[in-house]
């Protein structure tokens, strides 16, 4: 069976930065037509409250993304080797956002 | 008012006429809840109603402050009757469909965007502080409406007539925010504002610019023009509207919620 067809345009993956030299973090999605209109959207939804820097929004078409069963052959490899880890280095002292 | 320095009770009639516009206009936008095309367009509506509404209260309140006569921005919105909006006519059309909607945004946010500019250097600190805040609030309404304009115009050919039927109808009243009558003359010669008619052809340049951007046309410029809102002579959509926005405050008076 088709899938409903979508009218509310593409959608888009908001990012939103809190302040000047953080992460832009993953905040929701939005549908819009084009890329103006995703960031306005975005704007609208996610960014009216609240303090924020700035902006991205990216077409989640342009995503790629590691399905479920990608899950044994990309990451657990990494959980049995402790070594890997940072967390047997200090952290000098002043440093934040670590 | 006995006593009273006549440029306070000016500049008193001019807050409500910029707060009416803002009410006006941003009781219509909050019309669209529950109704605009798409979830983010609803929150986008929502939003500019809200900043103009914010800039009503802040506008009216600095009204009732200098005029002495009516006690708060309350008592301004919801016990003045039709006669008593000074609000421009443009703002007061209904919301139609949603070209209509954006054309009507889209006009008076040129002029806005324009005004509150020109205002930050009044010789009222008050209103010049006010305006700093509406300008910053209205250059982004602006981008959204100027953004809409062109993919409505530049879109399909329903999107495009839609559009051109909404600017035709709305153009009549386009001349009527750049009148200056003997108060705001007044208020001129004291450099407490701008001369409206400074900011015509700015506004004019501007829309055309867009106009030709998204393949409208602009209205003919010589078809006679509408005016009359800033004396109280509204259309009969405005005491409509009006009706629905006062019912609440007028059935409990003094309710708070």
């Amino acid at each position: 069976m088709d899938a409903p067809r979508d009218t509310q345009g593409l959608l888009w993956e908001v990012f939103v930065q809190e302040e000047g030299g953080a992460a832009h973090v993953h905040a929701g999605s939005v549908h819009a037509a084009d890329r103006e209109m995703a960031l306005q959207s975005a704007r609208d939804v996610y960014a009216r409250r609240g303090r924020v820097a700035s902006v991205w929004v990216v077409e989640s078409a342009a995503i790629a993304a590691t399905a479920p069963a990608d899950r044994a052959s990309f990451f657990e490899p990494a959980f049995d080797k402790v070594y890997r880890h940072p967390q047997f280095y200090k952290v000098p002292r002043g440093v934040r956002g670590i | 008012m006995a006593g009273r320095d006549p440029l306070a009770a000016d500049l008193a009639e001019y807050c409500l006429r910029l707060g009416d516009d803002r009410l006006v206009l941003g009781h219509r936008l909050s019309e669209w809840c529950g109704h605009a095309p798409v979830l983010e367009e609803e929150l986008a509506l929502g939003n500019v109603a809200l900043d103009l509404l914010d800039q009503a209260s802040l506008l009216l309140e600095q009204s009732a402050r200098l005029g002495g006569v009516a006690r708060s921005a309350d008592e301004l919105a919801f016990f003045r009757e039709v006669t008593g909006f000074r609000n421009l006519l443009l703002v007061e059309q209904p919301n139609g469909d949603f070209a209509m909607t954006i054309a009507r945004q889209y006009l008076f946010d040129v002029f806005d965007v324009h005004l509150s500019v020109a205002l930050q250097a009044s010789a009222d600190s008050a209103l010049a502080s006010l305006c700093e805040r509406i300008g910053k609030e209205a250059a982004y309404h602006l981008r959204h409406s100027r953004e809409w304009m062109l993919r409505l115009g530049d879109g399909t050919e329903e999107s495009h007539g839609r559009m051109q039927r909404a600017l035709d109808e709305l153009w009549a009243f386009t001349a009527e925010p750049f009148e200056a009558d003997e108060l705001t003359r007044r208020l001129i010669e004291a450099r407490v504002v701008v001369d409206p008619q400074a900011l015509r052809e700015p506004w004019c340049e501007q829309v055309r610019a867009t106009l030709a951007e998204a393949g409208l046309d602009a209205p003919e410029a010589s078809q006679p023009m509408q005016s009359g809102g800033r004396r109280g002579r509204h259309g009969e959509a405005l005491g409509r509207m009006l009706s629905e926005m006062q019912s609440v405050a007028r059935a409990f008076p003094g309710a708070s919620w």
